[in-house]
């Protein structure tokens, strides 16, 4: 029985040991794994042509010729999209009619005037061309088709007419006949309505193709370009299509949001094809090539990360981190062989002990306010905030770590070896650095690589210190003065305050999948270096 | 009397017929000499008032039972007790005439002059190079070839030169447990002492290495002082000239290995070797 019950123990035991592993396994899988795809995305996607119209404007890169084949092809496809809008535009919106007809009749005035005519012949004539533009004005504002009817007909049939053969009053009657042709073919009791919708719509496509054939050019670069990426074209698309309206038909008030096809408004106006257009040949609009954009990693960003890479961040990260590093591995070091081989054990001793202990227990964003309170405001190591700054409350961050670790690499030294050392003839600080601290190497170096994963994810303590949400890449000599941006900092600011958040998310996963991959990058490189050190020490790894 | 024993002492001095006249030479010169010296920890005493002769270039063994009083001894020749917190000598203990623990002795030239060779095997987690160079480099030698012979020398000299000349630049753990032993007594030799200590050398070690060891001893007596403690009472009558029987910290007798183990003077010190000790 007895020995039944410790079988059955013994075997429960192993499964949960399987099943421990297979946890942490799978825990690790379901959370890098969403990590690592979506970070992908921001190295490889499908590019449009403003993609490349994008980097080969701002970063000087793709072979020119054949890019203004595509954006010749692309504009071809785009031409009925814009032709068919500026037509509709004709009937909808009639500034650019009042516009001219006013135009005219100050050219008209200024003709009048160098005539040299009678007095009373001129003002009759200046009266007749003002009465004559007036009209047309109510009649393009007006949207009644019989009130315009019959205002054409009288400025058409004015008796005057023969007087302005010939002079720049003739073009107010083009006008009218022009005018009277678009009339025919819309339906101007909508016209309101459509104007709204209209403007609305030519924003959306803005954004889905970038600006439109006459619009001045933007002054954000953000706007010069339509949908690099295709996933988002397909989003924006939708958003072209589709009119989100609100449906209250529920007596609980609470509206359901309903997507409304926006062909339906334009349903009977030539508008109303260019929906199935796009939809259908939106790839041979965008022309969507599949990039693989490695140079995420090295390109500087554009109008705030909207374009281009994450450089900056990413040799910010590696400034504080081997900034930290520089700064509490020469201190933790010491300070451990002080505490292990020459501190008496006293009061003094335990006390400092318990600091270090509490000090590993402070939460990070104190240590930012006590970097920015002592490095920056009291002892001014940098005007303002700075790498040097940030490293250095980094390194009071990780100082117990590495204290701790060397410590107990130390400790964990066989005490045959300061013996020997000192059966030798050497001195204690000899045996220390000669026989002690190459045998604790290994452990001291896992100190380090715990602490520098730390160093390069903490965000706290550079808020106040170092951060900046946007900034160049920083030569060496720089950090002692500039403040930069750090990949920690940047997917906090890129994923809260940036202004457009839903439009960067492959920005965000691809600053979070390239921190992880750097530190477990750095934590390799550690391990390798440490396996070496303990294969040169004791012959095996 | 333990058959053994006695047989090993026949044997050894038909090897070693000089021996025989060790106790009337006037070559006989004293390098070590304790005068009531006693070791404290604490309260406790380790070593109680030994008074002791340790002649030059002879193998003088320490025996006794565990808690004796034979390491502590032995450890203070180099003063490595002074690692260990609130143990205190008194008494006098000179070396060359010169009283050890007086204040202006420099330790670290005195552990040099005094080579020591520890219970368990322990080489640095260096080269085999490394390990035996480290006593010299610390001593100020850099130049290569220097350091080269040297090693060489040492290992020749521990009869390991054969074994690992190959694998100088390979970790020292690697090397099997009499190897490693061999090694640190090579890594002692390095820096040339005038008197190598023997901490127990060859408790750890199997039958064979233990053999290899004491012919290293017998190899080396003709060049160093050599002060061994063991337990093993047959070792301390093939390797060592005298033997030093000791007891809850006193030394009870002392003369030349033959005649302990023959013929010994204390009640105690027959007892002990005849193993009827409680």
């Amino acid at each position: 029985m007895q020995l039944q019950t410790r079988k059955l123990l013994d075997k429960s035991f192993t499964g949960l040991n399987l099943f421990s592993a297979f946890f942490l396994i799978s825990a690790l899988i379901i959370i890098l794994g969403p990590i690592f795809f979506k970070g992908i995305g921001a190295f490889v996607f499908k590019g449009t042509i403003e993609y490349r119209r994008m980097i080969f404007d701002q970063f000087g890169r793709g072979n020119k010729e054949k890019i203004s084949k595509e954006i010749a092809y692309s504009q071809k496809a785009r031409k009925f999209i814009y032709d068919t809008i500026s037509d509709f535009e004709k009937g909808i919106i009639v500034e650019p009619y009042i516009k001219e007809t006013k135009k005219i009749y100050k050219e008209y005035k200024e003709y009048l005037a160098s005539l040299k005519l009678t007095v009373p012949h001129q003002t009759e004539l200046r009266r007749k061309s003002r009465s004559l533009h007036l009209l047309f004005i109510k009649a393009v504002e007006s949207t009644d088709k019989g009130e315009i009817e019959d205002i054409f007909n009288k400025i058409l049939s004015d008796p005057y007419r023969k007087s302005f053969d010939s002079t720049p009053m003739q073009k107010v009657f083009r006008l009218v006949t022009r005018y009277s042709e678009i009339v025919n073919q819309v339906d101007l009791s909508n016209r309101e309505v459509y104007l709204e919708y209209l403007i609305d719509l030519k924003d959306r496509l803005r954004i889905l193709l970038g600006p439109f054939p006459k619009d001045p050019k933007p002054i954000l670069p953000r706007n010069h370009y339509g949908q690099t990426r295709w996933d988002r074209s397909l989003v924006k698309l939708d958003d072209v299509l589709f009119i989100e309206k609100y449906d209250y038909s529920d007596s609980s008030g609470i509206g359901r949001m309903v997507q409304y096809p926006r062909a339906e408004i334009f349903k009977g106006t030539p508008v109303e094809h260019i929906f199935s257009y796009l939809e259908d040949d939106l790839e041979s609009i965008l022309l969507p090539k599949t990039v693989f954009y490695w140079r995420f990693l090295i390109d500087v960003p554009l109008d705030s990360n909207i374009f281009g890479g994450i450089w900056p961040a990413i040799l910010g990260t590696f400034y504080l981190t081997f900034g930290a590093l520089l700064f509490s591995i020469p201190p933790g070091i010491i300070a451990a062989i002080y505490l292990t081989e020459f501190a008496k054990e006293n009061w003094v001793i335990r006390l400092i002990r318990t600091c270090i202990g509490t000090l590993a227990g402070v939460p990070s964003i104190v240590f930012g306010l006590f970097g920015l309170a002592f490095f920056i405001n009291t002892i001014h190591v940098s005007t303002s905030k700075s790498v040097l700054a940030g490293s250095m409350t980094l390194a009071i961050l990780v100082l117990p770590t590495i204290i701790r670790a060397s410590e107990e690499a130390i400790r964990a030294v066989p005490h045959t070896y300061k013996e020997a050392a000192l059966s030798l003839g050497a001195s204690r600080w000899r045996a220390v650095l000669t026989a002690i601290l190459p045998a604790a190497l290994p452990g001291i170096l896992t100190g380090i690589i715990i602490s520098m994963g730390r160093a390069a994810g903490e965000t706290a303590p550079i808020i106040f210190t170092a951060a900046v949400s946007v900034g160049k890449p920083l030569k060496l000599w720089e950090t002692l003065s500039q403040p930069t941006p750090a990949l920690s900092w940047n997917i906090y600011n890129l994923c809260t305050e940036h202004e457009a958040v839903d439009e960067i998310r492959h920005v965000q996963y691809g600053m979070v999948l390239t921190l992880i991959l750097i530190v477990l990058l750095l934590n390799i490189i550690a391990i390798i270096l440490r396996a070496r050190i303990n294969k040169r020490l004791i012959g095996r790894t | 009397m333990n058959i053994s024993i006695k047989s090993v002492i026949e044997k050894k001095e038909s090897l070693q017929p000089y021996l025989r006249n060790l106790s009337n030479s006037s070559l006989n010169q004293t390098i070590i000499r304790a005068k009531k010296f006693s070791v404290f920890y604490g309260d406790a005493i380790g070593v109680n008032k030994v008074t002791l002769d340790i002649t030059k270039n002879l193998v003088t063994a320490i025996i006794g039972p565990s808690g004796c009083g034979k390491s502590t001894f032995l450890r203070a020749i180099n003063r490595m007790n002074d690692l260990i917190p609130n143990c205190r000598a008194d008494g006098l203990l000179y070396i060359d005439g010169q009283s050890i623990y007086s204040r202006d002795v420099d330790v670290v030239t005195l552990r040099r002059n005094v080579g020591m060779v520890f219970q368990k095997s322990n080489p640095f987690p260096k080269s085999v190079f490394d390990n035996v160079a480290y006593g010299p480099r610390i001593h100020g030698i850099k130049n290569l070839t220097q350091l080269n012979k040297m090693v060489e020398r040492s290992l020749i000299r521990t009869a390991l030169w054969d074994e690992v000349k190959d694998r100088l630049h390979e970790s020292a753990l690697a090397l099997s447990g009499g190897q490693q032993q061999r090694l640190c007594i090579a890594r002692a030799l390095a820096v040339n002492p005038e008197i190598l200590l023997m901490d127990e050398p060859a408790s750890t070690l199997d039958p064979r290495s233990t053999a290899r060891i004491e012919d290293l001893i017998a190899e080396l007596r003709k060049d160093y002082t050599i002060v061994i403690v063991t337990h093993n009472m047959q070792q301390a009558a093939r390797v060592s000239d005298y033997t030093a029987f000791f007891y809850e910290g006193k030394l009870i007798e002392f003369g030349l290995t033959k005649d302990i183990f023959t013929n010994p003077n204390e009640q105690q010190t027959e007892d002990y070797i005849t193993g009827r000790f409680g």
